[in-house]
This record gives C-alpha cells, structure tokens and sequence, in this order.
C-alpha cells in the first residue's frame, strides 16, 4: 500500500495507486484541501493546474475533453474505464467540427479510474497518445468517486497534476476564478461560415462548441463568430438575423463588460439566444441575479421541466454558477427548470430564449435540438 | 386518469428457461407500487414458490393456469376495474392480447394499464413491427415472412444466407434457427412453424458479427421519455441475448452512435405508444456507424431487471406507476431520495452479466450456444475494472472456477486448437476457453474472427492472462498483488490472503449528489469505503442462494425474503446475493444489500466490513450449507443449526451411522470410498443401487446404477464430485412411495408438513408431483423419526427429511438442514410459514412440545415444469438426477381438482382433444390403468413398448402424426432412448405436453374425468372448501 501525504496536519484516507512499477509512470493529484493522490501518469508528464471538475458521462471523452468550457480546468470522469474506444481523426465541414468541440483539448488535464488503450473501426489514436501529442497531462488509478465526493462537498477546488511528488501548496494558492478564461478560448478575429443564406447568425464567442455552430448552420444560417469582446455597435454592424451568446468557462461575473454590450443589443430587438454561461449573461442583463451552486450539475443525464407544456427532456449539463425563480426579474419566463433542485434551466423574454443545458448535447442526448427550432422560428416571425 | 380501486395483474408461472425469476421480482416491485396508493390488488399465478404469491405482496391470490380462459373466470368472479400485463413476461402479455381480442376486457369493463393492445401488437408481429419500422423510417434488418414451407424456400434465394429463422409471440428465442445453407433451411422449417402461433415465420439475413446492443426505455402516458440503460453483449448477434455475456454500461460504444441509437429507441418507444417500459435491441456493424433496429419487447423483461439491478433504477416500480397515469418526473427516485425517476442512471462501476448452464443433466443436448435461450440463471459481477467485474462473475456461477484464469480448464491439458474449437462451436463459458487459447498463444485477431467479441474485451482478458502467467512463474511482489487485487483476482486464487475491498454505494448518479443508497458492492479499484464501518448494531446477514441451477431457484429467494422479513423485526438486515433475477437483489426489501460473490472470502469481508457476526445460511440452500464450516472457523456465527450440526447432515456416511444409532430406519447402505467397496454392496443386496456423493443438492452425481459397469462409473464420477467428502450406496427400493417432511425445530420441537409424491422412489423429488394432504404415508412414523433426530442433533431452524416408504415402513433416505425446495409449497398449502417459524425456533422455544402438524384443509398439488423444448436435442426422461426448471401449485376442492389445475398450469400442457400416444418401457401397468380410465379418447400405443388392447402404430407413423399435428398428448414411463428418442424430441420439439411417469399418467388422466373444477382465491381454499 502506499501512503499518501495531506498537506494539512489531518491524515487522509484517500490512497491510490496503478498497476505499472515504473517510476517514471507515477503522478500525483494535489488538491486546495491538502489532498494528494498518487496515482500513474499518461498523456504528456508535465505540471498542469486548474479548477477541478467532473462529469459523470459516461462517453463522450473526446467531444468533452475539446469542450471549451473545461478551459482552466482538470477534469475528473467518475465512469471507471476511460478510453475504450480510442480517439477519431477530426472531420470537418467547411469549418466547423463534427466529432469534436474544438481544435484541440481543452480541459488542462484528466483524472481517471483507468486509462485504456481503445479499439474501433474509426479510431485514428489512443486518449494517451493524443494527450500526449496536446501536452495535456492525465492521471490513472485513482479512487474518482471518492475524489468526486470530495469535490461535490468541498464545491470547485484548485488541483494540479505533476509527474513528480512536491510541495504544492504554493501553486495551489492560484485564483483560478479571477482568471478570464473566455479570453483564451474566444476567437481572436470574426470568423465567418458559409450557411444556406437563410439569414445571419451572430455567434458571441465566449468559448463556443463546434456543436452549436453546426446546429445552426444546419438550419440554413450563414455565421460570423466573433470575438467575446465585440461590442454592440460592432455585432451589429453585421445587420444580423439573430445573436447567440455561447457557452464558455468561468464566472459569469466576470464578464460585467459583456452584460453591458447585451443589455445595449437587447434594445435592438434582434432574436437572442443565450446557451450555458449565455443564459448566465442574458440573465444578468435583464437584471436577475446568477448564484454559485451548492452542487454543480455535472452530468449528461438531467431531465428539465418545459414550464409552459409540462414535458420533461433528458439534458447535457456542466455548470456551476446558475439562477433559482426568485433570482429572475419581473417579465421574464421560466422556460425550464429541473425538476430535482428547481434551478433555472431555461428562460423566455420577448424575443430572447436560453438554456442552462446544452441543447447541442456533444456528449449528451439529442432531444433538444427544437431549442434552435425555436430560435430559427423566432428570427423567421420576428418572436418567439 | 381516474386512479383504479381494484386492479388485476397477471404473473409469468413457473419458472422455464427464458421465463424466470425476474418476473417474480418485477410483478412484486408492481404490486408494491399498487399498495402504495391504496389499490386493491389481485394476482393470478400459479408459481407457489415466488415472493409475489404471499398476502405480504397481493391482496388475493389466485393459483391458477396463466391462460385466458383462467383469468377470464378470475375477471368475472373479481371484477377488476383495471389489469396489468406487462409484468409476467410473455405469458402475460400473451393473455392480455387474448382476453382484449376475445372482447372480455371490454364486457367485463376491465382498463388494461400500461401500453395499448394495439402498441403492443405493433411489437408482437415481427411483420407489423417491422411495416411500423419503416412507416416511420428506421432500419430493420432485410427481412420477408414466409406462411409456407415453399414461400421460405423462394425468399431464402433472395434474401442469400446465411439466414436467420424467427417465429412471432416467441419465448426465449424459441424457434429461432440459423441456416447457413438450403439444407439446413429445410431441416429448420418444420420446427419454426410448429412453434408459430400465427403459422408465419420471419426469414432474416443474419448479422453475422455485429455488435448485440439493448436499451431499456421508460416513457409515460404524456410522452415524457426516459433511457435507463444500455446493455452491451459481448457475444455478437446470433447469440441470443439470454445466452450473452454482458455489460452494463456499455463499453465501446462511441457519444455519436450511443445517442444515435438511443434517439432511436425512443422513437421505437413512441411507435408502440408505450407507457411503462420496453427494451429495444439493435445490432450494431462493428465497422461503421450502421444499424438495424431487431425488435423490441414492450413489457418488463429478463433485461429489464438486469438493467435495474445494474443501474439501481427500479423499472417495474416506477413503470407501474407510470401505468397509473403518473408523469416520470413525479415519480421520486427511490434510491437517492433526493432526485426523480426522470433521469438516466450514471454508472460509477462496470457490471457484468453471466449466464450459468445445467447442459451436462440432460442426455442428447446440443451443447452449442445459438439463438435459442438455454440457459438457466445469470449472475451479475460488479466491479471497478473490467477484470474484475468479469472474474467476480465467473466465481459466483459457482461452476468451480477460481475466476477467468487459473482453473480447471486453464490448468488442463486442451490444446490451442481444442479451446479454438471450443470457442467456434460456441461451448457455454466461452470466456474461459478465451483464456485459456491466450495462455496457449492464440492472437486477439483470430480469437476476434472466430468469437465476434470485440478486440476491446478480448485485449482485457489477453491481459489478464499475461499478468497471471508472469506471476505464475515469477511469483509476486506487493505491487504485483495490488495488480491482482485490482484484477480481480480472490485471496483463494492467489493462494495467499489479501487486503478487504472497499465498499461502494450504487447511488444511479455517480456521486454526483449525496445519497442514501444501501445498495452495495466491493471493489479493490478504490482507496476508500462509501459508508464508514459503523458496527452494526445487532446485525443479521443473510444469504440469498446466489445463482439459479436446477434445484436452486426462486423458492430460495421466497426463504430469504421470509427470513428478511421475520428478522427485520428483531434484527439490523444485510441480505448478500449476486442473482440479478431475484425479488432478493432488490435494494429495497433490506436494510442493506451487497451484490456480492457468496464465498466465504466475500462473506468474510462483508462481515469484517459492516460489523456483523451472525450469519443466516440456510435460505441460500447448499450455497450456505458449503461454506458453514469456514466461516464458523473463521469466528462467524451461523444463526441457526451451526457447522457441526451442518456436517452430520451432509456426510452421508456419519448421517447413516447416526440414523443406526437412534434405530431409525434406512435403506441397507454402505460407505463406499472404493469400486471394491461398492461391489462387496451389490454382492450382498443386488442391483439397482443408488450412488450417492455428500455436500451436494439436486441429485447432482446420484445416480441408480442398474450394473456393475454403470456402478463403477457412477462411484467414480461421484467420489470427483464430492471431493473429501465420502460418497454412500444403498439399496434402491422399486417402485416404493417416496415422502418428503419440510419442518422447523427449536432443537427439541417441530412444526412440520409431510408432502407425498405421486411419482415412485427414484424420481428425483424436485421434479416429483407432491400432494398435500399425503394420501398413504405412515405420517406418525415419520414424526416420530424426525423428533428423534431433532432431539439429538439439536436442529434449530429449517430442515427436510427424505423418506421412501417400503412396505408402510418410512426410510430415512437424507435430511437436509436448510430451507428446502418445497417449503413454499408446504407454507402455503397450511397456511403457514416455515421460515418465519424456524426463525422462532432460533430465537426461543416453541409454545408447544412434540411435533406440530399445521391443519391443512385444502388440497394442493405441485407440479413440475421443465424445459424440454428449449433444450435443443435432450432427451425428455425422468430420473434421479433433477432436470425440472420451475414449479407450479393449484388448490382444489379434492386432490383430482387441484392436481388438473397444476398440471394445466405447467407449459404447455393442455387438454387433449383428439389423439393420445401411450406407450410404455418393461412396466406398463400404471400406463394400462391409466388408459382404462380414459373414455372419449383416441388411443394409440407404440409397437415394441405397447400398451395391450390399444392400436399399434410404428415408430415413423408416430413421428409423422407427430408432425403433422395429430396427436395431442404422449404418455409413456422409464427411459428407452434408444427406442424413442425420436418421439419425446420431436414432441418437445413441437411444444406438446407429455407425462414421462406411470403413476403420473394414472392420476392425470384419471383426473381428466373431473367434471367440475374450481377457480376460487387461495384462502378461500385454506379456509376449507364447503
């Protein structure tokens, strides 16, 4: 057995260890509350630090792994096996990604029960050998539902994974929630994609997934993604149909700038729609209020309430920052909310719609793509 | 919807393969969640041995045939304003669609509950299925039906082989047959229509290869759809599902295609307008991202249990309240308790399910896997890795291996070649030929090309060999045993002993939110126990019987309940069990359950973990009576009759010497370590002897040996068996009654019933018809014998005393200590329940002295249910070795009323109509009775076996009428394969009841004469028929 340090002066039973005797495959996992973790190393043996998160999907590693909205995090996956079916080459149509949300990993490194050398048909290498090509580090062998225990009591923590065993107290003294991850994942320069004319969609760039872009081009729209920190006048400019303000990492309220442009943009009466850390901003700008959670919803298996038909959809999730009714402004709808802890899962006002979920799913489940129905219906009638 | 005040739901009956115990844990999970809203509930099934058929579970019983026409009188006399079919499997379903067709439903104003007749017709007709498929634009493998012989033969040139035959309303993949070639299609089609219950077949272009996936859908009367899991086989299509190894979650299977195939069953879910639960199944191509959608079963199935006992996400409760007109959403999710139903289980764990065969019990059987089910019980294997959930299941099939490496195949001589071509015939317990072609140099590639199983899973157990062959030769350093804890491997395995696991909760959310869970598991992949080792206060841990086998089924899950529920009140419960099938494995009939292997390791562990002491083994039948000595020795308590007391029962030689001592009387017997010993036996008493090893259940290895070549044979195989333990001859008696007394004692007195068996002495006692009230057993004797033995062996709790009856004299014959297969049927036939007595037993002193004898005032009857037609090629014989699968009761006004029910209620009997074949080995004189008390029926009898004075037929005529539907019943005693083999195979082959006994056939067919039989509840009947 090998005994695991705390940095604090309580002992800690959390023990880990893997199956290969090489030294040089050990990694450690430390942690803000003094937690450290050994366990084996895969993917690139570099240092990384981030706010450690998890998701209880069961697949999908490769759509969450480029989900931009990991960036500043190191993710924890509670299934035990991690990799089984390799990683596939990217395909692209015209720009945008199908199998991937992004260009390349986002998350800043994994943590899992084990680590597997995957088969299928399409797999072009393994999770190991592509972290290891994308410097991203990951660690095996470790107990991730006592660690996941840990973090959905102690909420968002620092972590950092290191190839070797040192004192990390000082490095786990980083502010991740200070930093403007949006910046880092945003595009630097608008971004155009060719669509089938129907209309033009602006597309607020806050860390977006391939997945939205491509269910909206789907619906005939031509795209211009552009910077996080366009402003009004320049969003505008592009006389668009509809704006989508994207997903993305991080506190939403940070972002005060951003709240300002969409409360100015709101005046123009363009079609909104508002996805994740959107809704977060939309929320804000009608003058509601976004709260941190006590536990985040980190998972691809949550039902949501639609509120004006009573129907329940199996939904994506990754948020730790959300609004409850009473945070919602006067005149503003609830569109959904989940049914296990009421948070605001969606919202309806005028001609703004958004989700909490993610309703592009990539992982997930695909019952929720009348979510762009409904935005492409309200940018054909002007209204929801 | 207007909430229903009375509602009546329609169990599976006996146990079959194909048709088990999941269905008992299924209509009580429906029952529970009917009483939980005040509903009024009514059950008709005549399995006497589940859980469900207890006042505990339904509000009225009725122990009658599942068929329309029983149901109806049940509707009639009940008035139900609502049923539910989708909780006794096909056999259910297939009674609702009867009693909704034949308008009875409607004039008796009965709601069915849950999906509409005409969504699940849509899933029936595998060609509506299929029209409806393409309606609404989902594949479905090419396919055509055939109504005739020559329409079969045109398609196949079309459709090109290799083909796969399906027959609709099908069981257990019952008549599904794979021709490769036009011959083997011909051979097939004769068997695919006899079983067609709407004379067409399907004729399918066979997926050879691809990936078998199943999805489990819950949906409510608004839409609102839900997807609880989904199950990978590891076996590819072509194996039918019931036969697979499999995962849950699924392992390899892309976001992409895993959603792709999951918004599909969903769609699948809306075209049949389901309101409850279906599964759908797909074959996946291994090499790209097509699919077909193969068919889909719209009520609660085998899959379906193990997809809740997987996932923790109760199916049949929470369908059930669906079916009462409840949205998901408002339905709370009973394990967490924080969260709803409306959510898709996450797995923190990997959980494998493995089937468990009886192949070698029966003479002629086709030994290789294919579409048809023959399987008898699963366990299910729960782990943090893949190895280790795969050898935990491997060791809790209790077939004698250590796990997947390590054990008697991997240690044997078989070549590469031999494990390859074990593997291409497909032997049951593939996995274990896997592991041993890997250990003799056999490529993933090739083992991929031969198995279908995916490379993913082949690479793992590649892998486990590696690892196990290096220490092998090597030995282990501590990092190397890490290794192996966390593969899986056992401290028995391994030889040395290892650190506990720790203990997880099944919570369905991963740990995502803080849950209650008592639903638990051991896993070495871990650093840390879910739940802190609190001592547990005044703990009981009782064990379930683990896997089903023949003579280990449900009636061991009905003495664990009984016992759960007699010790909840005294005691803190932890039930371990690892059968996925059972109302046992439900986390919500305990205070904690652990899906555990029932070794003594892993009980060990259990204990050592949650603080308990006391361990109840005699509800886990010969499971807990094995392993009594280790644990006790290993300081744990056994709760009842201890070790020791255990160990003379079960050492034949020391029960015999004991029986002497006490003048109790027994078959003339003799220890017999040794052929010459055995010989010196027969020299004295003559032939036929009875060899008998100790430590076993089911007759397994007792055998009659009718010679001296056959004797040394038997006494052979039979010291194997029973390994230390001493193997005991006696003298067989002939055509001699044969007694079973199921009791409780308090080590000094009894409460006891005596059943008598219809069949003679030498049928074994789990496939014998029993009747209660005994007809003609000297019952003061018998007590008298059982008090003796109870006094000085100090039994506390349950035991059952076997005797044959020589001339009015009773025999002891055994006495097992532990719950018996009968108890249920003796409980319910008294009124009684013995497992809540022996517990009072165990706990103090009875109120009474001597030898109780409850008052029964209804007749009853059991019958046996085999499985001769799922059994492809066994011969259908009777003997002392068991081979029934399940088992029924009825309750009559006499003993010919009861027993008609019981026999009716057995698959597929059924009255005969026109022509009965009656024939007959060296005695046909029971035959001759029985063919004299028939008036009204055309008889026939078989030249060379006849019976006198009836018409002789050939042995090809036979067959042929066989065939071409002109006999209704065979009727015929003993065991002349040679003889008849076609016969009895083509029977079962074609579904058609047949009594293999004499004294069977006697009273049967005498009893088909009662002129007037009843149809009343069950405690109508215990409270004396007037």
């Amino acid at each position: 057995m090998i005994i695991c340090r705390r940095l604090g002066f309580l002992p800690t039973r959390m023990h880990i260890a893997s199956y290969v005797v090489d030294m040089k495959d050990e990694a450690w996992l430390y942690l803000e509350d003094g937690t450290s973790v050994k366990g084996s190393s895969f993917g690139s043996r570099t240092k990384r630090g981030g706010e450690i998160v998890f998701t209880t999907a069961m697949n999908g590693y490769p759509e969450s792994l480029t989900d931009p909205s990991y960036k500043g995090q190191i993710l924890v996956i509670t299934h035990p096996l991690v990799g089984n079916y390799g990683i596939p080459k990217s395909i692209a149509d015209k720009g945008i990604l199908e199998n991937f949300e992004s260009e390349g990993i986002k998350a800043e490194g994994l943590v899992v029960s084990e680590v597997t050398v995957g088969s299928k048909w399409n797999s072009n290498t393994s999770l190991g050998r592509w972290m290891e090509d994308s410097d991203v580090p990951g660690i095996s062998g470790v107990d991730t539902r006592a660690l996941t225990k840990k973090i959905r009591e102690r909420g968002v923590m620092n972590g950092i994974i290191s190839p070797r065993e040192y004192n990390a107290a000082e490095d786990l003294k980083e502010d991740y929630g200070g930093i403007n991850f949006v910046e880092k994942v945003s595009v630097k320069e608008p971004v155009v994609y060719e669509g089938g004319g129907r209309g033009r969609v602006v597309v607020v760039d806050l860390g977006i997934k391939h997945g939205i872009l491509n269910e909206v081009r789907r619906r005939g729209y031509d795209i211009v993604r552009v910077p996080y920190d366009s402003n009004a006048e320049k969003i505008m400019s592009y006389e668009p149909s509809g704006i989508l303000y994207s997903n993305g990492p991080g506190n939403p309220n940070l972002l005060s700038e951003q709240v300002i442009e969409l409360k100015k943009l709101m005046e123009h009466n363009v079609p909104i729609l508002g996805i994740c850390l959107g809704q977060q901003l939309v929320t804000l700008a009608l003058g509601g209020r976004v709260r941190k959670m006590a536990f985040g919803h980190r998972a691809v298996n949550k039902a949501v309430v639609n509120h004006i038909d009573g129907r329940a959809y199996i939904t994506t999730h990754n948020h730790g920052y959300a609004s409850y009714a009473e945070d919602l402004p006067d005149g503003v709808e609830r569109w959904f909310s989940s049914p296990d802890d009421g948070v605001v899962e969606g919202v309806r006002c005028n001609n703004i719609i958004t989700t909490q979920f993610h309703p592009e799913s990539r992982p997930g489940a695909n019952d929720t793509g009348f979510v762009f129905d409904a935005f492409a219906r309200m940018i054909k009638n002007g209204k929801a | 919807m207007e909430r229903p005040r009375k509602v009546l739901l329609v169990g599976s009956g006996a146990i079959k393969i194909a048709e088990a115990a999941e269905f008992d844990y299924s209509g009580s999970q429906a029952l529970k969640a009917l009483r939980e809203e005040g509903i009024e509930t009514v059950l008709v099934n005549p399995n006497v041995a589940t859980v469900q058929t207890g006042y505990e579970m339904a509000d009225k019983i009725y122990m009658l045939p599942v068929s329309a026409d029983s149901v109806e009188k049940v509707v009639e006399r009940e008035r139900p304003d609502a049923i539910m079919i989708g909780f006794g499997g096909q056999s259910a379903l297939n009674v609702g669609v009867d009693l909704s067709s034949n308008g009875s439903l409607e004039r008796c104003g009965v709601r069915l509950l849950g999906t509409p007749i005409r969504g699940i017709e849509k899933a029936l007709s595998r060609e509506k299925f299929k029209e409806e498929m393409e309606r609404i634009g989902i594949d479905t493998p090419p396919s055509m039906v055939a109504n005739s012989k020559e329409e079969a033969i045109s398609h196949a040139a079309e459709l090109d082989y290799p083909i796969i035959l399906r027959v609709s309303f099908n069981l257990g993949g019952r008549g599904s047959i794979i021709a490769n070639s036009p011959e083997e299609l011909e051979a097939g089609l004769d068997k695919a229509f006899a079983q067609s219950r709407t004379g067409e077949i399907l004729m399918e272009k066979h997926l050879k290869g691809w990936k078998e996936i199943e999805y489990e859908v819950v949906r409510d009367s608004y839409g609102n759809c839900v997807v609880t899991a989904c199950i990978e086989n590891l076996d590819p299509m072509g194996v039918h599902t019931g036969e697979s190894v499999a995962v849950t979650p699924a392992q390899t299977l892309d976001n992409h295609e895993y959603q792709l195939m999951r918004s599909t069953a969903i769609r699948v879910a809306e075209a049949i307008e389901l309101v409850g639960e279906c599964n759908v199944q797909f074959a996946l191509d291994p090499k790209s991202y097509k699919f077909y959608v193969i068919e889909t079963n719209p009520r609660m199935s085998r899959s379906s249990a193990l997809a809740s006992k997987a996932t923790g996400y109760p199916l049949a409760y929470v369908s059930a309240k669906l079916a009462l007109g409840y949205k998901i959403y408002d339905v709370k999710n009973t394990v967490s308790k924080a969260t709803t139903a409306c959510f898709e289980p996450s797995l923190d764990y990997i959980t494998i399910k493995m089937p468990r065969w009886d192949l070698d019990k029966f003479e002629g059987v086709n030994e290789s896997l294919g579409t048809e089910m023959k399987s008898i019980g699963e366990v299910m294997g729960i782990g943090r890795s893949f190895e280790e959930a795969m050898q935990k299941a491997a060791r809790m099939l209790e077939i004698g291996e250590p796990g997947i490496v390590g054990g008697y195949i991997y240690n044997s001589e078989m070549s590469l070649e031999a494990a390859e071509e074990a593997l291409k015939k497909r032997r049951p317990y593939w996995f274990l030929y896997a592991a041993k072609a890997f250990k003799e140099g056999g490529t993933v590639e090739h083992l991929n090309k031969i198995t279908g199983v995916a490379p993913f899973f082949l690479e793992k157990i590649k892998d486990l060999v590696s690892f196990y062959e290096r220490i092998d030769k090597n030995g282990m350093d501590r990092k190397d045993e890490e290794t192996a804890r966390k593969l899986g491997f056992s401290g028995k395995q391994l030889g040395r002993k290892v650190q506990a696991p720790f203990v997880k909760q099944m919570d369905t959310l991963a740990g995502e939110w803080p849950a209650k869970a008592n639903y638990l598991y051991m896993t070495q992949n871990a650093s840390e126990d879910d739940l802190t080792g609190e001592e547990a206060k005044n703990g009981l841990l009782v064990l379930g019987a683990g896997c089903f086998r023949i003579g280990t089924s449900v009636e061991f899950d009905w003495s664990a309940i009984s016992l759960v529920r007699s010790a909840g009140k005294t005691y803190d419960v932890t039930l371990a069990n690892c059968n996925p099938e059972t109302v046992s494995t439900d986390w919500d009939v305990v205070d904690r359950l652990y899906f555990e292997e029932l070794n003594s390791e892993s009980i060990i562990n259990i204990c050592m973990k949650s603080g308990i002491r006391k361990v109840a083994l005699f509800a886990a039948g010969q499971t807990g009576n094995n392993i009594a000595m280790e644990l006790e020795s290993s300081g744990v308590e056994i709760f009842g009759s201890g070790a020791r007391k255990i160990e003379s029962a079960e050492n034949r030689e020391s029960f015999s010497r004991l029986c002497e001592r006490l003048e109790i009387k027994q078959p003339e017997w003799a220890n017999a370590g040794s052929a010459i010993e055995a010989k010196r036996f027969a020299d004295s008493y003559g032939f036929p002897i009875l060899v008998r090893p100790s430590f076993v259940l089911s007759g397994s290895a007792m055998k009659i040996a009718w010679n001296i070549d056959e004797l040394t044979n038997y006494i052979e195989k039979a010291a194997r068996i029973s390994g230390k333990h001493p193997v005991v001859v006696s003298r067989y008696i002939d055509d001699a009654i044969e007694a079973d007394l199921d009791c409780a004692a308090d080590s000094n007195s009894i409460i006891g019933v005596a059943m008598e068996h219809v069949e003679e002495a030498g049928v074994h006692s789990g496939d014998a018809t029993l009747l209660y009230p005994a007809e003609n057993l000297p019952k003061e004797k018998m007590k008298e014998a059982a008090l003796r033995l109870v006094g000085e062996m100090g039994i506390r709790g349950p035991f059952n005393i076997q005797f044959v009856i020589d001339r009015n004299e009773p025999l002891v014959i055994e006495l097992n200590m532990r719950a018996s297969r009968s108890m249920p049927f003796a409980s319910k036939s008294t009124g009684i329940n013995l497992i809540k007595y022996a517990f009072d037993g165990i706990e103090g002193r009875y109120g009474w002295s001597g030898f109780n004898e409850p008052k029964g005032r209804a007749h009853s009857v059991k019958s046996a249910q085999f499985s001769w037609s799922q059994l492809r090629g066994a011969y259908p014989s009777l003997g002392p070795e068991m081979r029934s699968t399940g088992e029924v009761a009825s309750f009559g006004k006499n003993a010919n009323d009861a027993l008609l029910k019981s026999w009716l209620s057995v698959a597929p009997n059924r009255l005969p109509r026109s022509k009965i074949l009656i024939y007959g080995s060296s005695d046909t004189a029971a035959l001759k009775r029985a063919a004299e008390k028939l008036r009204g029926f055309d008889l026939c009898t078989l030249e060379g076996a006849s019976v006198d004075n009836l018409h002789s037929i050939s042995l090809d005529e036979a067959v042929h009428m066989l065939k071409g539907g002109k006999i209704d019943l065979v009727v015929t005693n003993g065991n002349m394969m040679e003889k008849d083999y076609a016969i009895r195979r083509t029977a079962a082959d074609i579904n058609l009841p047949m009594i293999l006994n004499g004294r069977l056939a006697d009273r049967v067919l005498g009893a088909f004469s009662e002129k007037k039989l009843t149809y009343l509840e069950l405690s109508e009947y215990l409270a004396g028929y007037e």
